[in-house]
């Protein structure tokens, strides 16, 4: 019972700065369809940060987008002008981010972004609206570029044809300074490669680098694993994350993925979040989950220092990133997107369950190839 | 390009194609005998595929989760022809689009209400695992191969069902006139039940074989099913044969311009140029064959008699 009190008391006094008004946060995500999962686990991570907080004055707008550019549109419309949402945040793809952020952050709404990063908002059109709280979309593909350049000598690269999917591409060949064995653009939510697996099967190669977020990434290793192909894949951490691994099956032992996150990250704040979203959900957590929960933590974190009204003192607060990140150092660049460790990730057998543990750092403090082309004050 | 790769791609829109034609048979004859659009055939494909993922989780067994695919989209299928579809033959097109669009949204909610947005994992059975060798020194897919024989056997299945039994003569009657096979005291409703609940199996199968490559999750069956509307209109409307000939060509025109397009390129493009424009343009090429083929022969290549 005193611990409870105490408990009580030590959050009156850190509210004690808050500015209790009403804060409207507008959700927009994927619910349906095959990108489904990335947009439930970004869910569930923000609203129970939001409820593990005891924050009363936060008020969630969540909302489907379906995968579908034209819906998103319509839905950040209607948050906008009917649910009067203060700040906006939730999308997980590129081709939406692109087809919504710009507009949505010129009406003076500052949105941020728990997951998309295309490199058209990191440079040159960034904006002081924009938080990218995730990662500028090269990020992870740059590290596995690292990683093959170390590695690996001749390989075989391709990811779907949309902003992300180019971004991953540029990314990897940025880093990567050995010869391509051929690079392929496939569809957006393509589900059979066999195509691309007789091309990687007569290219040469000696490892294959693939970008294919959801269900795509599930498809295109099951049957990789049943081609008789043998040589190493390895991706950005998307097709390996906690969300798709059981679909994917043993195929996905032993291999190398990058990200900003991974579970067995040694800090307070990644043990504590790690708990509280199994023991909530009873599933581990993906990286989506890591990062909308540090998207929520951060708005949080701003809201107890200004005003949501105040835009330009909010935006400074949320600049500040004064926040426990669970991927630990967390910064914000001049472009508003992050400065962080980038790690190696080698998917591995917890008793029965397939989870990712760090093997290498990848880069440290890393930042992102466009800030310097971003203007901002 | 070694000849290898050539027979693994051929191999590769042939698998594709047996597919589609899996999907596009139950279509076509549900047009060809009751006329009727049917969007929701792409739910029962996923029917079978997380009726076959659900009973092999459960069993063990790949096998008898193949067999639940069957009977359980068949079983849908009849169902929902006796409720919905049947009130719909005399009908025109528009009100059959909107009926079986909502059934398509009925059947997505409801598998997510049961089973969830996460896809569902569904193994190649152990028989069927790994590569064979083919001529030349490639390898290939030993599974994709038994999806091709069950494609062929399918195909052979319908063309003696169709010419030689006594429901294949009532299936080609009620095609050619439907008032005359009803007057002659054939009970048209039975059989308008069996040839759904026929394309429903065929569909769940097609879905349950495909589940086991890619993942099972809702919403699987709607791109597959805009192929297949794709295969029977260039095949012609309620032929069998014609779903054969433009599944097949669809599967190699589709695999081989994704192969091949962006490799031509490359003679004019530097390659990152051309594997962007190269897999755009493959994209767009079965629709392009499509509005070819359809400037020659208005209604597909082997229409049916109208």
């Amino acid at each position: 019972m005193r611990r409870i009190l105490a408990a009580a008391g030590l959050s009156l006094a850190l509210s004690g700065y808050a500015y209790a008004e009403p804060v409207k946060i507008g959700v927009i995500t994927t619910l349906s369809g095959g990108g489904a999962g990335l947009g439930i686990d970004t869910r569930d991570a923000f609203t129970l940060a939001i409820k593990q907080s005891g924050n009363k004055d936060v008020e969630l707008v969540i909302e489907d987008d379906a995968q579908k550019p034209e819906l998103a549109v319509q839905i950040a419309e209607k948050m906008i002008q009917s649910d009067k949402v203060d700040l906006m945040t939730g999308i997980i793809w590129s081709n939406l981010a692109m087809a919504v952020v710009p507009n949505v952050v010129a009406q003076d709404i500052i949105y941020l972004s728990p997951n998309a990063g295309p490199s058209a908002l990191a440079g040159a059109n960034c904006n002081p609206n924009y938080f990218n709280v995730a990662y500028q979309n090269d990020n992870f593909h740059e590290a596995m570029g690292q990683y093959a350049t170390q590695t690996y000598k001749k390989t075989f690269i391709l990811a779907p044809n949309y902003p992300a999917g180019k971004d991953s591409l540029t990314g990897f060949k940025r880093f990567y300074k050995g010869e391509l064995a051929g690079e392929l653009y496939t569809q957006v939510g393509q589900t059979d490669y066999a195509a691309e697996i007789a091309q990687i099967r007569a290219s040469g190669a000696d490892s294959v680098f693939f970008f294919l977020p959801g269900g795509m990434g599930i498809a295109f290793m099951k049957q990789y694993a049943q081609s008789g192909v043998n040589i190493p894949v390895m991706g950005p951490s998307f097709s390996f994350s906690q969300d798709v691994l059981p679909a994917v099956g043993d195929a996905a032992l032993g291999v190398k993925n990058s990200a900003s996150w991974s579970k067995d990250l040694d800090n307070e704040a990644n043990k504590k979040f790690v708990e509280a979203f199994q023991a909530e959900y009873g599933r581990l957590p993906s990286i989506y989950a890591a990062q909308s929960w540090d998207t929520a933590n951060l708005i949080l974190s701003a809201l107890s220092k200004a005003s949501v009204k105040d835009k330009e003192a909010f935006r400074a607060a949320l600049k500040e990133a004064d926040f426990d990140s669970v991927r630990g150092d967390f910064k914000f660049n001049t472009n508003n997107h992050p400065i962080q460790d980038i790690y190696i990730r080698e998917v591995v057998k917890e008793g029965d369950v397939l989870t990712n543990k760090i093997v290498a750092t990848a880069f440290e403090d890393h930042t992102d190839a466009y800030a310097d082309q971003c203007s901002m004050p | 390009m070694s000849t290898a790769l050539l027979i693994e791609q051929l191999l590769n829109g042939l698998q594709l194609g047996v597919m589609l034609f899996l999907m596009a048979a139950g279509l076509t004859l549900i047009f060809g005998v009751m006329g009727l659009i049917n969007l929701a055939h792409g739910s029962l494909y996923m029917i079978g595929a997380f009726a076959c993922a659900l009973v092999a989780a459960a069993t063990g067994s790949f096998w008898i989760g193949l067999l639940a695919s069957l009977v359980a989209a068949a079983a849908a299928g009849a169902i929902v022809e006796i409720l919905v579809i049947r009130r719909l033959y005399e009908r025109d097109h528009l009100d059959q689009v909107l009926a079986t669009f909502a059934l398509i949204l009925m059947f997505s909610e409801g598998a997510r209400w049961l089973f969830g947005s996460f896809p569902l994992y569904l193994d190649i059975p152990p028989l069927l695992q790994g590569a064979v060798p083919l001529p030349g020194g490639g390898q290939y897919q030993l599974y994709r191969l038994g999806i091709i024989t069950v494609g062929v056997l399918v195909a052979l299945g319908l063309y003696l069902l169709i010419s030689r039994t006594r429901l294949g003569m009532r299936i080609r009657a009620g095609e050619s006139d439907r008032e005359m096979i009803a007057a002659l005291g054939v009970d048209i409703s039975t059989l308008y039940t069996v040839v759904f609940a026929l394309g429903a199996a065929l569909a769940g199968l097609a879905g349950a074989m495909v589940g086991a490559l890619q993942s099972v999750q809702v919403g699987m069956g709607e791109p597959v099913l805009i192929l297949a509307f794709v295969v029977i209109v260039i095949g012609g409307i309620g032929s069998i044969k014609g779903a054969l000939f433009g599944a097949v060509l669809v599967g190699i025109v589709d695999t081989m311009g994704r192969f091949l397009l962006p490799q031509a390129l490359t003679l004019v493009l530097p390659p990152s140029q051309a594997a962007l424009v190269g897999g755009a343009l493959a994209s767009m090429l079965i629709y392009i064959v499509m509005a070819l083929i359809l400037a020659v022969r208005p209604s597909g290549l082997f229409a049916a008699q109208s």
